[in-house]
């Protein structure tokens, strides 16, 4: 039976709620992601990709419509829960790697288990290293973020994304800012730790011959999703 | 990485070295800010402490005197006065009343440490054709070199005062000739006279003490101004020199005497010191002010260039507490290291200043008072306004929306 993670139903998002300039760029969406899923999400510039993607990672909240983790309804929780929420269910892989500068490789990894779990100990530097070796940067797990490649930090991105064993990856254009031979590598290593059984994968792309290679594709156009 | 230390002091330590040319900067602030307050603060306690020392070695805490003799006004009828004008009597030399009583009492109060009677009174000294009033103090050394550290002062002979002997300011020692070990003829008011032999020079660092100044024995004093068994004064220091004043109201209020304390006495030294340290609070204050919006200044500069970073670690499930901790323990480390370094600074100026700064007679300007409690509690100041100052940005930070913060 499949297990549940993501359910949107008529989710709408507006901005600038209650004046004249006011703007809807969700309209009605209704989305269900599954465990092992492994989505494209497409859709022209302006379309409300990165919008839906936020609501999906509990950044933003959705004006209207609800939204449900595990079945559980997010809209009444409050902000600490929302947090927390959001640190053990979601992963997050932005476009351009969003590394922290001032840490090395191994201690971005890190990072989401520490600001759960306050402090540092030897099975979360394990377990940091291991997920480095995983995505083939061992080498450089104690190089700081400006020091490596643009592949290399995507790479340790995805490494972060996965730390605390999350039921979804968010990926905002994870390969767009990376030539085709390193954006290919990205993306394999999605597809390889998504068949393993891990996390399940919701990919904003522009790329098509990349969305074409992802077990389903979901298109916005105009805030809304195309069937 | 530290696995002692919780993730907010090492996201602080990090971002801190990160962008250390800011903190460096902010450092150099913060640590000029507390090298100032530090510096004067040691200088004037230092320079209060010296003051302090002279007047409270060369003068009794707590003077006790036979109280001023008042006209009281004739009443001719109930309620009216014969006389128009009362004129103030004039002051005789007189003995303290029942002194032996008086200095028991006192002496047996808790904090009173020395008790000494004096005999005191003019007298004319001469030697040959020469002759100079003088300020004659009748003493018994024993207890008097406890009050007035007479001594401390001796710059020839010996603090010697045997019923024939006499020290006198170096001053008055060279206007009438006079040496160690010579005579002089002393001719109290009331025409007694005796010889005496000249033990010892003092010199009090002031010329006219120096030229005024003559100790003699208690006996010889007494039978010089005609008081035989009695005594002018009664000389008092006590253990905390702050509760002088309490005591002599004490003292006055049990004993038909008048008694005056150093604090009394020394009223202006009180205001100079109040005014002082007047002074010194307001700089500390506006230190402190600038510090502070150093600190603030560095520190919103820094949330706004690590917003990212912020959004970031909020993507990931950092709470806003741990993020405002992040800001605050930058400011507070900041505060402490800075107050530190400026403390260190501020000492090492004060060194150097003391081994510059003399006094005419080469003698320090002030003693070197290196108060480490000074340092504990700039420490703390410091870094209390360091945390106080990472507030607002702390805040800002803990506040950051992701989203925003991510788009950039």
């Amino acid at each position: 039976m499949t297990e549940e993670i993501i359910r949107l139903e008529a989710v709408t998002k507006s901005y600038n709620i209650g004046m004249t300039s006011e703007i809807e760029v969700l309209h009605g969406i209704d989305l269900t992601i599954n465990r092992g899923d492994f989505v494209a999400l497409m859709g022209p510039s302006g379309s409300g990709k990165s919008t839906l993607l936020n609501i999906i990672g509990l950044l933003d909240k959705p004006t209207s419509g609800r939204l449900a983790i595990h079945g559980q309804d997010t809209g009444t929780l409050d902000d600490a829960a929302v947090t927390r929420l959001r640190g053990h269910t979601i992963g997050f892989v932005f476009q351009y790697h969003m590394l922290i500068s001032a840490l090395t490789a191994a201690e971005n990894v890190m990072m989401p288990i520490l600001v759960d779990k306050g402090r540092s100990n030897a099975a979360i530097e394990a377990k940091a290293r291991s997920l480095l070796d995983q995505v083939g940067l061992s080498a450089v797990a104690d190089n700081l973020a400006p020091n490596m490649s643009g592949g290399q930090q995507q790479r340790v991105a995805i490494a972060r994304a996965l730390a605390m064993d999350p039921d979804l990856v968010l990926a905002d254009e994870p390969t767009g800012n990376l030539d085709s031979k390193s954006a290919d590598d990205v993306f394999e290593l999605m597809r390889r730790v998504n068949a393993r059984g891990g996390a399940s994968f919701l990919i904003v792309t522009h790329n098509l011959a990349l969305a074409q290679r992802c077990d389903r594709i979901v298109e916005v156009v105009d805030g809304r999703l195309k069937a | 990485m530290n696995r002692i230390a919780p993730i907010a002091w090492i996201m602080a330590l990090r971002f801190l070295k990160d962008g250390r040319l800011q903190t460096l900067f902010i450092l150099g602030g913060i640590a000029i800010g507390v090298a100032v307050i530090v510096f004067m603060s040691a200088m004037l306690a230092g320079l209060e402490q010296n003051f302090l020392r002279r007047v409270l070695t060369s003068q009794a805490h707590i003077q006790i005197l036979p109280p001023d003799q008042v006209a009281r006004p004739l009443p001719s009828a109930a309620g009216v006065f014969a006389d128009q004008i009362i004129q103030r009597p004039s002051q005789r030399i007189r003995s303290v009343d029942q002194w032996q009583k008086v200095m028991d009492a006192a002496r047996s109060m808790e904090d009173v440490a020395v008790v000494s009677p004096n005999a005191s009174g003019s007298a004319l000294l001469t030697r040959g054709e020469a002759s100079r009033s003088v300020s004659m103090t009748g003493v018994v050394p024993e207890t008097y070199f406890l009050v007035v550290r007479l001594p401390d002062y001796l710059v020839e002979g010996q603090p010697r005062l045997s019923s024939e002997d006499i020290l006198i300011g170096t001053d008055l020692a060279r206007d009438i000739g006079a040496v160690v070990g010579g005579k002089v003829n002393v001719t109290a008011a009331s025409g007694a006279r005796r010889t005496l032999t000249i033990t010892g020079l003092l010199d009090f660092g002031n010329k006219g003490a120096n030229m005024r100044a003559a100790f003699v024995a208690l006996r010889t004093a007494q039978s010089l101004i005609g008081m035989v068994g009695g005594i002018t004064s009664i000389d008092v220091t006590v253990r905390d020199i702050y509760t002088a004043e309490t005591i002599a109201r004490r003292i006055a209020a049990e004993h038909p005497v008048q008694a005056d304390s150093w604090i009394k006495t020394n009223a202006q030294f009180f205001s100079a010191m109040r005014a002082q340290i007047a002074t010194n609070t307001l700089i500390r204050v506006f230190v402190g002010l600038s510090v502070a919006f150093g600190i603030a200044a560095v520190l919103i500069v820094s949330v706004i260039q690590r917003s990212k970073d912020i959004g970031i670690l909020r993507a990931m499930g950092a709470r806003r507490g741990q993020l405002m901790q992040v800001f605050l323990i930058q400011g507070g480390l900041l505060g402490f290291a800075g107050s530190l370094i400026g403390a260190a600074m501020g000492l090492g100026a004060l060194v150097y200043w003391h081994s510059l700064a003399r006094q005419a007679d080469g003698k320090e300007l002030f003693p070197l008072v290196l108060d480490p409690t000074l340092v504990a509690s700039a420490a703390v100041m410091a870094t209390i306004v360091g945390v106080l100052a990472a507030a607002m940005p702390a805040v800002r930070a803990a506040r950051l929306d992701p989203v925003v913060a991510i788009r950039g």
